[in-house]
């Protein structure tokens, strides 16, 4: 169990050296940082003066490993947008962007289990059809598409939620958090409603299938032979070995739905990274697109290691072989 | 019948390539027995033809201002209260025709995909014959650099390099160079697929004996693994490519949504889409879910018939 | 009064190009205590009687006529609730692969617990206590420590014990064991089957064994029934049978059972293969293979007869030499 987390924490560093590795690139070969640090008329030695100030003239490995360096203490330099520090912007904008994620990610678990159980157990019900046919939809409408749907019903015709913004947010600490006024839960509805129904569909998906596939094994077909209820046969037996499957997917598409929380927030207008991001893609800003790409970089790279952990934990087969892999 | 039917030909004892299997009648029968390969062909036939023949089909020349008259505009569809019969699906706030903008975006969306998935699977085809024919550090490099790749969601790429290459270029050529950016932006993050399939055909044909009897008659081997894997090859790479067709479509349409892909004065279908949601609350919908029909239509269309393609050249694989 | 009476039992599978019949008119009965072999190729339809009487058919398949009576009860019309409770608790269940029965992400203790608990109005102590009763039983040492450990943690013979004390954990006066030792090493197999007999002994219980090897019945079983092409060809006292076989098909059978002796000879076989259920022929189904065959075997299907303890389906079952 040890030597497994050892080794998977060694794969992740250097997975995350290589993104460093992109991000400094993108720094060092995208325009010349020297002009936009000196004026335009300046001399040659004036030149020479700023790039040995900025270490530039130094070999490139040194280069970066002090890029290397100064990322890991969250110095991405200043936007070149608007001449903030790039920690700070992402700072602001990072609480709007998890909470968004984290229901939406609650949602679709919440609901995509539970729906994909009820499908694999009656195949042929009306319900399962419709349910079906609802997900196959939804997996083809593009996310923004579904986005603005959702805002045409909810926020135009019935105009029951807001289409933009996070409403009253509260400051926790450095964290601003819309959970704790109405107007801030009700912003969050429709943005959680839409990044999830994507993820939900496939979790649905997933469950009814391993379920499925689960309910078709010899343990299972032992345990009714054992005269075991129903209910003891799908939520003891199955839901289990369901499950370990489905989440190591969650997990994959976790990163995922950050990624899509960038379509997501700019069409509601949710102050959160990824509409940082887009900003920054258009600007061509790249400051704040390398600390971008290193922060999501390390937040998948973390929750893949979480969820391989979580697999061993509740994979009793795999948590013998970890074992013995220590020794 | 002048021509011999492919019935009456004699049975082949293995088909090998594409066409060797669309002549057996295989392909032919099962497009025959499926209900939504022959809808999604036939849409996908109309929005193609509504695409090339976009300026005879069209009102109007939407990008062409002078032709604009802002008394037209917001206008609702034709059937609707307030309608004008001139512009049947409407207009929008700057009184350009939403017929007319649909055809044309949708030629441009059609452009761009088009064009990415070819670059796709130009570069993708041959990483995978230089990775499977080298072999040892290059084939590792490459693969490995490929599953990195893999391992991020495919719009977060593809915004990442086309924010690469508007930092590279000066502002003022943003919106000429647009067109070029996203498909360099989307072809260079879909081409995986292409070189993994390529690479193991490729190390399976490597070692088998007209490679090394080519070698002996001093032919190269290079050349003649060419020539011998294409064909093999064009089969699962016309899949992949219709797959990511679908794909490519897609993300433009995002791209363009979120404001970094095509310009508002060039709008493709996402554009169009972009530029309606920001009138959404005037109550202008039209303007946003005419575009959308049409895009949903296209990329569920050749979504369908890729699925269906990979089933009718694959039976093992459903 | 017989344990267990099959009467006429036909399993039909729909299909889209009308159905088939999986078993016909099979009819066996069990006597309390004893252990009935059923022999025959895959295929033959053992694996579907025992499906049928358990009630574990998998859908489409369904008993389509003939009855199943358990101590003079009927059970195949029984609602689903019923049937579960006779599952575990009246019949016990042991399947051909120790490896896929067990479920793997739960303890060997929780599986026992939860199924003694399902039958019988214990505590969830006393439960435990009863698991590790049967551990110890079916032979598997330290079993206090043994039961929170996982299936995987278990040798393929071990789980199999595992398993038979699971089938037997709530004493079933009745056993359906499919190909218990097929999937294991050849060393460990009779250790299982004397594991069986000697716990089916001891808790008074009958046991229909479906197996293929001829050598497991004549070692085990008190009777025999032979199954070829979804019916009973053959069915009588082990003893019997196997010394005095009458159908032609249990004869090849016998024959091709490899033997120790002083001249090593090639084993014959029976020519051809066994008719799947939707071509077989309407005469004898043995017929095709049969070196006795008469016109008579193919016009008209034989019926199970015979007076006494032996019974047999063949038209010539007086006359073969054997």
């Amino acid at each position: 169990m040890f030597g497994f987390l050892v080794r998977r924490i060694v794969q992740s560093v250097f997975v995350m050296l290589a993104v460093a590795l992109i991000a400094f690139m993108m720094f060092r070969f995208m325009g010349d940082p020297v002009n936009s640090m000196v004026s335009e008329n300046a001399s040659v030695a004036e030149r020479e003066e700023v790039r040995a100030r900025l270490g530039l003239d130094q070999p490139l490995y040194v280069q970066y490993a002090r890029f290397v360096t100064r990322a890991a203490q969250g110095d991405f330099g200043l936007s070149w947008r608007n001449a903030r520090p790039v920690s700070t912007l992402l700072a602001e904008r990072f609480p709007a962007t998890a909470e968004l994620v984290l229901v939406a990610a609650g949602l679709s678990l919440v609901l995509g289990i539970p729906l994909g159980i009820l499908t694999a157990l009656r195949p042929r019900a009306l319900s399962t059809q419709t349910l079906q046919f609802i997900s196959l939809v939804g997996i083809s409408l593009p996310t923004f598409v579904t986005g603005i749907l959702l805002i045409l019903t909810f926020s135009v015709w019935l105009g029951w939620l807001p289409s933009f913004g996070r409403g009253t947010v509260v400051d926790v600490g450095w964290w601003s958090t819309g959970f704790l006024t109405t107007t801030g839960l009700k912003a969050l509805i429709l943005p959680s409603v839409m990044l999830c129904l994507f993820q939900l569909t496939l979790i649905m998906r997933l469950v009814r299938a391993e379920m499925m596939e689960v309910l078709r094994t010899d343990y299972i077909k032992f345990a009714r032979a054992r005269g075991l209820s129903d209910r003891a046969i799908h939520f003891h037996h199955a839901l289990r070995n369901t499950l370990i499957p489905v989440i190591t997917i969650f997990g994959l598409q976790l990163g995922g739905l950050i990624a899509f929380a960038i379509i997501t927030e700019t069409v509601f207008q949710w102050p959160g990274m990824g509409a940082l991001f887009i900003q920054a893609v258009s600007f061509g800003d790249v400051p704040v697109m390398a600390a971008y790409l290193v922060l999501v970089s390390l937040i998948f790279v973390t929750i893949n290691t979480i969820v391989d952990l979580l697999y061993v934990v509740l994979d009793p087969r795999l948590r013998v072989d970890g074992a013995r892999g220590a020794h | 019948m002048a021509t011999p039917t492919p019935a009456s030909a004699p049975p082949r004892p293995a088909p090998a390539g594409l066409i060797a299997r669309a002549l057996s009648g295989d392909v032919a029968w099962s497009f025959r027995h499926s209900w939504s390969a022959r809808i999604s062909a036939l849409v996908l036939l109309i929005l193609f033809a509504a695409a090339i023949l976009a300026p005879w089909l069209a009102n109007q020349n939407p990008y062409d201002i002078g032709e604009l008259s802002l008394f037209d505009s917001e206008l609702p569809p034709a059937w609707a209260e307030g309608g004008d019969a001139r512009y049947w699906l409407g207009t929008d706030t700057l009184a350009r025709d939403v017929y007319s903008s649909i055809l044309y975006g949708l030629r441009l969306s059609l452009i761009v995909g088009f064009a990415s998935v070819a670059l796709a699977a130009v570069v993708g085809i041959s990483l995978g014959l230089l990775g499977g024919f080298v072999g040892g550090i290059v084939d590792a490099a490459i693969m490995r650099f490929a599953d990195v790749l893999l391992s991020f969601p495919t719009i977060l790429v593809a915004l990442l390099v086309n924010g690469i290459m508007r930092g590279a270029l000066p502002p003022a050529q943003h919106q000429q160079a647009a067109i070029w950016v996203l498909i360099l932006a989307i072809g260079l993050t879909n081409w995986v697929q292409y070189a993994r399939t390529v690479r193991s055909s490729t190390m399976v044909e490597r070692n088998k004996e007209y490679v090394q009897a080519a070698r002996i008659n001093g032919v190269s081997r290079a050349g003649i693994m060419v020539s011998h894997i294409l064909p093999n090859v064009l089969g699962p790479v016309l899949v992949i490519a219709t797959i990511n067709l679908g794909m490519a479509v897609l993300t433009e349409a995002t791209l363009s949504f979120l404001g970094v892909g095509m310009p508002a004065t060039q709008p493709s279908l996402g554009t169009l889409i972009r530029i309606g949601n920001e009138y959404l609350f005037s109550g202008i919908w039209w303007v946003v879910i005419f575009p959308s029909v049409v895009l949903v239509a296209l990329v569920l269309a050749v979504n369908l018939l890729g699925d269906w393609l990979r089933d009718a050249l694959n039976p093992k694989l459903r | 009064m017989a344990l267990l009476t099959v009467e006429n039992l036909t399993v039909t599978f729909p299909s889209r190009h009308g159905s088939t019949n999986a078993i016909e008119n099979v009819t066996i009965h069990v006597e309390p205590g004893e252990i009935l072999g059923m022999v025959g190729e895959s295929g033959a339809g053992k694996s579907m009687t025992g499906a049928a009487i358990i009630g574990l058919l998998e859908p489409p398949g369904h008993i389509s006529s003939g009855e199943i009576r358990l101590e003079g009860e009927r059970i195949d019309n029984l609602p689903p609730a019923a049937m579960r409770r006779i599952r575990g608790r009246r019949i016990g269940a042991i399947f051909q692969d120790p490896l896929t029965s067990l479920n793997p992400v739960l303890t060997v203790g929780d599986q026992l617990i939860e199924t003694i608990r399902a039958h019988l109005p214990l505590t969830k102590e006393a439960a435990r206590e009863r698991a590790i009763d049967w551990l110890r039983r079916v032979g598997i040492p330290a079993p206090e420590k043994r039961i929170d450990t996982y299936p995987h943690q278990y040798s393929g013979g071990m789980r199999q014990r595992v398993v038979i004390a699971l089938a037997l954990c709530a004493e079933p006066r009745l056993i359906i064991a499919d190909e218990p030792t097929t999937a294991l090493d050849v060393s460990v197999q009779a250790q299982i089957i004397a594991l069986l007999r000697r716990l089916a002994r001891e808790t008074g219980a009958a046991v229909v064994l479906v197996t293929h090897d001829m050598g497991v019945i004549a070692e085990t079983a008190d009777r025999v029934a032979v199954m070829y092409a979804g019916r009973i060809v053959e069915v009588g006292p082990v003893a019997e049978v196997l010394t005095h076989p009458r159908h032609p098909y249990t004869a090849g059978l016998m024959a091709s059972i490899p033997r120790i002796g002083p001249r090593p000879e090639i084993l014959p076989q029976i020519e051809g293969a066994m008719p799947r259920p939707a071509s077989r022929p309407a005469g004898c189904a043995f017929a095709p293979r049969c070196p006795y065959r008469i016109d008579r075997c193919i016009a008209e299907r034989p019926a199970l007869r015979g007076t006494g303890a032996a019974q047999v389906s063949c038209h010539l079952a007086e006359e073969i030499p054997v």
